[in-house]
């Protein structure tokens, strides 16, 4: 596999979406809301008495919203990335250049994966310094970085990004609608939303070995997911079969 | 030297067959049409050629690369070959240079020889004023001229033509002719799917009609011929038997009266259409005219198609 020709998939890619307004901001909503918006939620929590006790549990649990957050911020890239080739029939074209399956596949997850694990890579960040301005008094020390964070940020948010993307994949083989796309595609974040609501009402501690458990679960799935996109992103399956 | 060489080859979808032992060959700087109905095989066809689906059964050498072989040799097969599909498939959101330095860098086109190809290009199908624009803003014909400059980015020696000018206004399908016409004088190998019957008369060398199989194979005038032979009218002002006798002896293939035309069957109607010309005129026969009985390549491949039924 060329890495170049994969490069300019993906390249290609990027300027359409700054182009689609409406696909570039999507990776944002989400960031923007978790990493601006719940820290004030913290600052507003810490403000009544006896807030320390519980802080470390909420922030634990909040700051895995950046697992759901990486799994979401792909949904509308790779959903119009290839929903859109099928739509503007310009798959067949792309397909007759000198480009193998694998380099426009990975093109495409480039272009899907990077924006969105970008983005919150920025929106955790941005949290991170939030919370531990608004906690440190309260607190007595900064609460970011810690372990945790540093899992999710490094390794479950990017496999939870990838299992996204090539779910994504596998939903737009059978779409033909963009907007439909995105709405089986966003079914991806379920998972994860089940267990931040299992961590907030206490029945999963995430601790640092369960976010490593968490993250092997999650490295085992998209090896399958890997294998299974790789079938279905075969040039003759998309000429004939996809839909 | 072939450029394109099919022997035997076939396409199945499961139990359905799509293509059935296609054997045929096209030279280097030919323009060679495939009509046929819809659900012929035709696109099946371009799309075995170019790499994008795999061969069942039978072989195909395009410029001496052996279809289906292993990828280097699809890669090599599409570096070589154009392809305009049946749907246009442009980038909207892109503008007309965009799209052609896309798909210049997917060709491997070094980026001089991509700048100075997509300006030849644009500026031979009249969109270079208008390079900067989304695609998504111009007309169904324009659309299409980019989709030709697209698949001639990389300077390719074979061009594939999906139904060109489907859809096309008559005067943007004449322009697309026109292209194809042009391409064809500076010498590019090319294959045409199309429906239309009246530019593939135009502009074809040689014509295959499909319908699974490839029913026959020639030049558009050939076929004409071979379906129907060769047939000579004479009108006179009244037929009676003494001119139709004059003209058995002769011995012409077939002879038919319709009318105050004698129609015949002839092997050679350039040597043998004076001898009936002159046995008329003796009999007392007064000619109006003559004339080669020209049925048109809609005729012959309605012909065609009909005896499969």
């Amino acid at each position: 596999m060329r890495l170049s020709k994969a490069w300019m998939v993906a390249s290609k890619d990027f300027k359409t979406f700054t182009k689609r307004k409406s696909i570039f901001y999507s990776i944002f909503y989400f960031e923007v809301i978790v990493s601006i918006g719940l820290p004030f939620v913290i600052r507003f929590v810490t403000s009544k008495p006896g807030a320390a006790a519980s802080l470390p549990i909420l922030l634990n649990a909040f700051s895995f919203l950046f697992v759901i957050g990486a799994a979401l911020a792909p949904v509308g890239i790779a959903s119009y990335s290839l929903v859109g080739e099928k739509v503007q029939k310009s798959l067949e074209p792309l397909l007759a250049t000198p480009t193998t399956d694998e380099e426009i596949l990975a093109g495409k997850s480039i272009a899907a994966f990077l924006p969105a694990i970008g983005a919150n890579f920025v929106g955790v960040l941005i949290f991170a310094t939030l919370v531990d301005l608004f906690t440190h008094n309260l607190l007595g020390y900064f609460y970011y970085p810690n372990w945790n964070i540093v899992i999710i940020v490094f390794l479950l948010g990017p496999l939870a990004c990838l299992l996204s993307v090539g779910y994504n994949v596998l939903i737009s083989s059978r779409s033909n609608d963009v907007r439909s796309a995105q709405q089986l595609g966003a079914l991806i974040m379920l998972p994860m939303g089940a267990v931040y609501v299992l961590s907030e009402t206490k029945v999963l501690d995430l601790t640092t070995t369960n976010l490593l458990i968490g993250a092997a679960i999650v490295a085992v799935i998209d090896v399958v997911v890997f294998f299974l996109v790789k079938a279905t992103f075969q040039r003759e399956e998309i000429l004939t079969k996809w839909k | 030297m072939s450029m394109i060489e099919v022997k035997n080859l076939s396409k199945k979808f499961g139990e359905f067959t799509a293509v059935d032992n296609l054997t045929f060959s096209v030279a280097e700087g030919e323009v060679f049409g495939l009509l046929g109905p819809n659900g012929a095989g035709k696109t099946t066809t371009i799309r075995m050629l170019c790499c994008l689906i795999s061969k069942t059964s039978g072989d195909a050498q395009i410029a001496g690369y052996q279809i289906g072989d292993d990828g280097t040799a699809s890669l090599a097969i599409r570096k070589l070959i154009g392809l305009v599909p049946d749907n246009i498939g442009l980038y909207d959101e892109l503008s007309a240079y965009e799209n052609l330095d896309y798909y210049g860098k997917l060709y491997e086109c070094p980026e001089d020889v991509r700048k100075v190809n997509i300006e030849h290009f644009l500026t031979m199908m009249e969109l270079w004023d208008k390079k900067d624009q989304p695609v998504s803003n111009y007309s169904k014909g324009m659309r299409q001229k980019v989709a030709i400059a697209r698949a001639l980015i990389h300077d390719p020696k074979l061009l594939f033509f999906d139904e060109p000018t489907a859809n096309l206004d008559p005067e943007s399908a004449r322009v697309v002719r026109d292209i194809i016409l042009q391409l064809k004088k500076e010498g590019k190998t090319i294959f045409i799917n199309t429906h239309n019957l009246a530019e593939a008369q135009r502009i074809c060398d040689r014509i295959g009609i499909l319908k699974t199989k490839l029913l026959t194979i020639n030049t558009p005038e050939e076929l004409e011929k071979t379906v129907w032979g060769s047939k000579t009218v004479i009108q006179v002002e009244e037929v009676n038997d003494q001119i139709l006798a004059a003209v058995r002896r002769y011995s012409p293939k077939d002879l038919s009266v319709e009318e105050n035309k004698i129609v015949l069957s002839l092997t050679d109607p350039q040597k043998e259409n004076p001898d009936f010309v002159q046995a008329i005129v003796d009999a007392g026969g007064r000619i109006q005219y003559v004339t080669q009985l020209n049925p048109g390549l809609e005729e012959t491949y309605l012909k065609v198609i009909e005896e499969t039924k």
